[in-house]
């Protein structure tokens, strides 16, 4: 887009000819380096697998989207961060149980069919990470609901199972959910913490949280999202989620499962959620809702996974009907 | 005083006044010769009412104006027309010009003095304002005596001078309101008294407390508001300015006039009070030669027609390593393919960048809807879903999301991540729909 004169050395190009420091990369590692807390309470809290698991997603997805470029005489993005960024999420999101093989076909599944043959980068309709999960849960439904217990202690890899918060709600009830961590505030604390069963990344709350500010005070998200995903998780679980109705616990529902993990980065994935920010707000609040409706009358214990991968479609939809409000729009003249 | 005023969303690029800010405006050489565009204005270009060969004077009309949105032109040397032909110009485009061999004598033609001016008929000024080629000098060089004769049913109640100057590196502005404080409120109460209004105002970025102190001064006692604006990219876009200081929202495709404002820049106001006190045509205005591949930055009084190159060597020519020269500022300002083009009306400034300030924008990747774009818009449009429309020749489509209410300030640009040509997407969509 520009050209040289070349008599006089001069550029010419387009207007502006300032622009700021941001770029594609800095925000895909801004956003990896989010991640680095709940990571880290991954590997406090499941081992060494929690390493392997996520390592071998990532090189996987780096060298599925590295070859496919070359492969189609494209130059190569690795650099920019994204790829590694699909790995990891993707990593985040398997329980640490799994054997060698699920990282990489995920990886090598949502690079090749979910991002680069819609287009790569910006094109992708669906969350990588979130499709490779379902993926995976289809083709390895055994595989990928083996829970390891947390023990804190990077001892063998073969450390009990058992289930996750969600499930036990779902099968055997709120008394003996609150039972297995001891009481409730027990509980909670161990939701905050990320010390239950679940996915590698997403059980400790907190560490998601203190990701999320950083992206936010950074300006990579917004609020608009997260906060209509966990105030209508919140809504739902209150009204319907106990004994009649306006008697649930909403902070189970808040806390557990891959809520936080959906809500602060994967339904504010840039490429398939909605741009405007009063449709974010609906995109959330659907998020939310069908997050809800899995949870509390589903066939599944958990629902975040399917409610943003059904958002995302909705998502060109929204942009299209919800529009920024226009300066100078001309309001409805009465008749 | 009042408190700081500005408008929703905008962006806040690094400004590099510093370079020129406080630099007086010195007087540029004579030029040996100059190029005339018929066309520096928007509407119908000049007629050439001069032929090669004829000797003019300064100040004398050479073209006049075809139409009722057009405007006249006036040489700005004395000396002989040499040739009426199509040159390159600063816009990129190539257009009939006059050019004229001065003769260095600089002989003013005759100019009718008002001393009286205050006392002047409505409809005389109007007339001296249109005669004396005077269009808006903030850079769009809209001819000034339209913007004077609003049709019957828009009634005017309050005219805004633009003393915002937020293009980043110019100072052109700064410097007149520094320097001619009292011309410049005179300007104002010709403009007031013309469209018969009683509310003056002077909207100035807060970033220049020494012009916003000299305006202060220069008002006291009249109906005139000095106002402080957040220094944020674009407060001078006239729409952004009015929603500010009057906070009224002109309606989308609509004008000022709809919302019974009428905006002119400070340069402007300056050539009104001059052109009905002295009788002198629009023949000459500031312009900042700035940026970090100049040798001598400065602020100068250019003739209309110099060329660029001329008015770079007189600041000591490029520096080693500039690599880029801009007519206008760095937001909205055209790059030039060579220098041999002439400064015009609509110059505020010639920015030469240096390998330093360069950004590369050779290349740029897919949007990644990020939405930052749309949350700077100062429109509130959704630049990003445009430029995909563009990109893509969906150009049918890019109506539904009020392509024609983009003026291109190019802050959608600024902030794109995937550095994508946002302006030029515009500028091809709009080139390919109708409004």
């Amino acid at each position: 887009m520009a050209v040289k004169n070349k008599e006089n050395k001069l550029i010419v190009s387009v207007s502006p000819h300032v622009r700021d420091g941001e770029s594609v990369g800095r925000i895909m590692w801004s956003v990896n380096l989010a991640l680095l807390p709940a990571f880290i309470m991954a590997v406090y809290y499941f081992g060494p697998r929690a390493v392997y698991v996520t390592g071998l997603s990532i090189l996987a997805a780096v060298l599925t989207e590295h070859f496919f470029q070359k492969g189609i005489g494209r130059p190569s993005t690795i650099h920019d961060g994204s790829a590694v960024l699909t790995g990891l999420l993707l990593g985040l999101n398997l329980p640490a149980s799994v054997p060698f093989y699920i990282p990489i076909a995920g990886s090598f599944f949502v690079i090749t069919i979910v991002k680069m043959l819609f287009g790569g980068l910006g094109y992708n309709v669906f969350n990588p990470a979130l499709m490779g999960r379902a993926f995976l849960l289809i083709t390895w439904p055994k595989a990928m609901t083996i829970w390891y217990e947390p023990t804190a202690k990077f001892v063998g890899m073969d450390a009990t199972t058992t289930a996750t918060p969600l499930g036990v709600l779902k099968e055997e009830g709120l008394p003996k959910l609150i039972q297995m961590f001891g009481d409730k505030s027990d509980m909670y604390l161990g939701m905050l913490s990320g010390n239950t069963a679940g996915s590698l990344g997403e059980t400790s709350a907190l560490a998601l949280l203190v990701g999320a500010l950083f992206l936010m005070a950074r300006r990579y998200i917004t609020w608009h999202i997260p906060v209509s995903f966990l105030g209508t998780v919140a809504l739902f679980a209150w009204v319907f989620g106990g004994e009649g109705f306006f008697n649930g616990d909403p902070l189970i529902h808040v806390l557990s499962g891959g809520l936080f993990l959906g809500a602060f980065f994967m339904a504010t994935d840039y490429v398939t959620c909605p741009t405007v920010r009063k449709g974010q707000i609906i995109f959330g609040i659907g998020c939310g809702a069908i997050t809800m409706l899995i949870r509390l009358w589903g066939g599944f214990p958990e629902g975040v996974m399917f409610a943003v991968l059904l958002m995302n479609c909705f998502a060109p939809l929204i942009d299209r009907s919800v529009k920024p409000e226009l300066f100078g729009a001309v309001k409805e003249q009465k008749q | 005083m009042s408190r700081t005023e500005t408008f929703e969303r905008g962006i806040h690029p690094q400004y590099h006044k510093e370079l020129t800010a406080e630099r007086s405006t010195v007087q540029a050489a004579l030029p040996k010769r100059v190029l005339i565009p018929l066309s520096q204005h928007i509407g119908a270009p000049a007629a050439a009412i001069v032929a090669i060969g004829d000797e003019v004077r300064t100040g004398q009309l050479i073209g006049e104006s075809a139409g009722f949105v057009s405007s006249p032109v006036h040489s700005s040397v004395s000396g002989k027309v040499i040739a009426i032909a199509d040159f390159p110009l600063s816009s990129g485009k190539q257009g009939p010009c006059i050019v004229i061999e001065s003769d260095g004598q600089d002989t003013y033609s005759d100019f009718q003095e008002h001393p009286d001016y205050m006392n002047l008929d409505p409809e005389k000024i109007k007339e001296i304002v249109k005669n004396a080629g005077i269009v808006g000098l903030g850079g769009a060089a809209f001819p000034t005596g339209v913007k004077l004769s609003p049709p019957k049913e828009k009634l005017i109640d309050a005219i805004i001078i633009n003393g915002a100057e937020c293009e980043p590196y110019l100072t052109a502005d700064h410097r007149l309101m520094v320097e001619k404080p009292a011309e410049i409120v005179e300007g104002l109460k010709l403009l007031m008294k013309t469209l018969g209004v009683s509310e003056g105002y002077i909207g100035i970025e807060e970033n220049k407390p020494d012009a916003i102190a000299a305006m202060e001064k220069a008002v006291s006692g009249q109906p005139i508001e000095v106002h402080a604006l957040e220094v944020k990219y674009p407060q001078g876009a006239e729409k952004m300015l009015i929603k500010a200081i009057k906070d009224r929202e002109v309606p989308a495709r609509g004008l000022p006039m709809d919302v019974g404002i009428v905006v002119q820049n400070v340069g402007t106001a300056l050539a009104v009070y001059e052109a009905v006190r002295y009788g002198k045509p629009l023949i000459e205005r500031v312009v900042t030669i700035t940026g970090d591949g100049i040798k001598e930055p400065g602020n100068m009084m250019v003739r209309v027609g110099t060329l660029i190159s001329d008015v770079i060597s007189q600041c000591g020519g490029l520096k080693e390593g500039a690599v880029k020269v801009i007519a206008g500022g760095p937001m909205m300002g055209f790059a030039q393919w060579t220098l041999d083009v002439p400064v015009v009306k609509g110059t505020s400034g010639i920015l030469v960048m240096s390998s330093d300030e360069y950004v590369s924008s050779e290349s740029y990747s897919p949007c990644i809807r990020c939405g930052r774009c749309i949350d700077v818009c100062p429109m509130g449009l959704n630049p990003s879903m445009l430029s995909i429309l563009s990109e893509k020749e969906f150009f049918e489509q890019t109506g539904e999301y009020n392509l024609f209410d983009c003026f291109e300030c190019g802050s959608c640009a600024y902030v794109c991540p995937s550095k994508r040509p946002m302006v030029q997407f515009m500028r091809l969509a709009k080139s390919q729909s109708k409004p």
